[in-house]
């Protein structure tokens, strides 16, 4: 071991090109880095738990009795909504660490290092998938607490949050793209929420969109994550699937396609 | 050997603002270039874009041999960086950091290992290597920093103010280290804003104005442009400005600059030889001192020196109104030869 000197060391020709290999393995090394930031940060793991609990509770029993007569009658209903809500939500952590790491120049040092280009992009979002998967298993945990019960089987309902997922992950890749565009951490939490309340409530997520207006319906019908919703509601406690449970990835791969190239191009222009 | 950097020419605009306007650098192997200007000189654009951060608009540079703009995955390599950008995970524990960029350079989990807590060791960080980066101090985050740029044995490491804000003693932690990297045979290019700085560390010093080189040289070349030491002197009595300056300019054979407020007078010497002369002759012609200072020429002496203009813009003493009429007064009555230097703001130097 050479203790003796802080950088001497066999000096070997430097390599003029990366292998995909390596970026695929510098992607996991930041992967790993997103997870351990997680389960260090016990403020965002608190806050990613809360949200979707505290969603719960406000719906059911606020509005259950209004909507569905009962809160127990609407929380089946409303849970697959919630949590395409909570992990929708969850996505917006994506951009808000991408916009921190710029900021804060850890970012330059990944740059100034011979890794690969796309990892530091590559390994957040993987890192996040963590975090959505906590966002699912706590808000069909708590659900089930509060009495929900899957009507289906145990394979449908992993379906269904196997598809919410897939959909955050081409989510996120708008949130990136955000992360990227705007100054400061704060503009990415306001500009995020403005975007996503509409699409979350102009949709079939909380209630039926029978009663809405002709307009409201009309926008409702083509919102993306009405389909998701009652992918996941066929999945979850009966009903149709197949053409929802498609259109919707349809939707999450038009996404992937049209963000995910641009969240790259922002990402190289910061480079 | 060839010179382990070399720019020429280099350019980079931000919009209107021209940040470097055909800067040229160089640094043998195993040497310390300091890189000295103001805020706003263009000695982080150089930096960044020797580093491969930022694509030049014009000129050219080379890191190791390698070309930055064409050939940034083989400088990358060679490189190690640490400042005011580049910086380390305030989330992450020290340990995580400097683990995190072993994996991220390729090595095994086990040597990611050794090396951060033979880093950690090294740099004085061993009990706070389990804690987060965000509960380190400041002189404790600089070390981390520059712990992290080490971790890849960088043969070429680029400090961007690397004491900056830091305290004394911090301060000279860090120099120590540098020192150290040095005798292991590093080439160091290190921007500061300091002048003892870059003497402290320094082969060659290139200063750096408005993204223009604008002198190179060792640091002693340098200061004895810019005339070494600064002598200040204020007499008790205002009215004896004049006399003072006679006396300062007859031993110092340079001709006294009055401040704005006409009460002090500051002239560059020689060395500490000629200050007991100094202080015999005042004390005979009966004149009492209020201030009688001595001091390294300061960054803002080079720069103006330099490029005729201040390094910074200096606040506007509080004293000036009142103190000023009388003191001028006073230098244009008795040393009617010198008036014109006198009173004229500190501009008198070349």
């Amino acid at each position: 071991m050479t203790t003796g000197t802080l950088t001497a060391g066999t000096r070997t020709e430097p390599a003029r090109r990366l292998s995909p290999l390596t970026g695929l393995r510098n992607s996991f090394t930041l992967t790993w880095r997103s997870v351990l930031k997680i389960r260090t940060n016990a403020e965002d793991l608190v806050g990613l738990s809360l949200q979707p609990i505290m969603f719960l509770l406000l719906f059911v029993y606020v509005f259950g009795g209004a909507i569905s007569g009962s809160p127990a009658h609407y929380l089946q209903y409303v849970l697959p909504g919630i949590l395409v809500q909570t992990v929708l939500f969850a996505t917006l952590g994506t951009g808000l660490m991408l916009n921190q790491d710029i900021s804060t120049g850890i970012f330059d040092r990944f740059r100034s290092l011979p890794i690969a280009r796309w990892a530091p992009l590559a390994g957040a979002i993987m890192g996040d998938v963590t975090r959505y998967v906590i966002s699912v298993v706590v808000t069909v945990g708590f659900g089930m607490i509060l009495g929900f019960r899957v009507k289906t089987n145990p394979f449908a309902a992993i379906a269904a949050c196997l598809l919410v997922l897939a959909f955050a992950l081409a989510m996120c890749w708008i949130s990136a793209l955000i992360g990227m565009l705007v100054k400061t951490a704060q503009g990415v939490q306001v500009f995020g929420f403005t975007a996503m309340f509409p699409i979350v409530f102009a949709s079939g997520l909380l209630v039926p969109i029978a009663t809405m207006p002709g307009w409201l319906q009309a926008f409702a019908k083509a919102n993306p994550m009405t389909l998701l919703a009652a992918a996941c509601r066929g999945l979850m406690i009966g009903g149709p699937v197949a053409v929802q449970a498609g259109e919707s990835m349809l939707w999450a791969l038009g996404i992937l396609v049209v963000f995910a190239p641009l969240a790259v191009r922002a990402y190289r222009r910061k480079t | 050997m060839t010179a382990a950097i070399r720019a020429d020419g280099l350019v980079k605009n931000f919009g209107k603002t021209r940040a470097l306007a055909g800067a040229d650098l160089a640094a043998d192997a195993g040497t310390v270039l300091g890189v000295l200007g103001p805020n706003g000189a263009g000695k982080t654009t150089a930096v960044r874009i020797l580093t491969t951060l930022l694509l030049p608009d014009g000129g050219h540079a080379e890191v190791g041999g390698y070309d930055v703009v064409t050939d940034a995955h083989r400088v990358r390599q060679l490189i190690g960086l640490t400042g005011q950008f580049a910086s380390v995970d305030d989330g992450l524990t020290g340990t995580a950091n400097l683990i995190m960029i072993g994996r991220l350079l390729g090595l095994s989990r086990g040597s990611a290992r050794s090396r951060a807590a033979e880093l950690l060791a090294r740099f004085d960080l061993s009990d706070a290597a389990a804690r987060p980066v965000k509960t380190y101090s400041g002189g404790m985050r600089r070390r981390i920093d520059l712990a992290a740029s080490l971790v890849g044995r960088p043969q070429v490491l680029f400090l961007d103010e690397p004491t900056t804000g830091l305290d004394p003693q911090a301060r000279s932690d860090v120099w120590d280290m540098i020192r150290m990297l040095v005798a292991d045979g590093v080439t160091v290019l290190l921007t500061t804003q300091y002048l003892d700085e870059a003497d402290q560390l320094a082969d060659d010093i290139v200063v750096i104005d408005h993204g223009r080189v604008i002198a190179t040289g060792t640091p002693d070349h340098l200061k004895s442009q810019v005339g070494g030491q600064v002598l200040e002197v204020v007499p008790a009595d205002p009215e004896r400005l004049g006399d003072v300056a006679a006396i300062l300019a007859r031993w110092t054979g340079a001709d006294p600059a009055a401040s704005a407020a006409g009460r002090q007078l500051t002239v560059r010497v020689p060395g500490p030889a000629v200050l007991p002369g100094i202080v015999r002759q005042l004390d005979e012609t009966g004149i009492e001192l209020a201030e009688f200072s001595l001091r390294k020429s300061s960054l803002d002496e080079v720069f103006l020196t330099l490029t005729g203009h201040r390094a910074e813009e200096e606040p506007v003493s509080g004293g000036a109104a009142a103190g000023s009429p009388a003191g001028n007064e006073i230098a244009s009555d008795e040393v009617s030869h010198d008036d014109a230097r006198l009173t004229e703001p500190e501009r008198a130097a070349r």
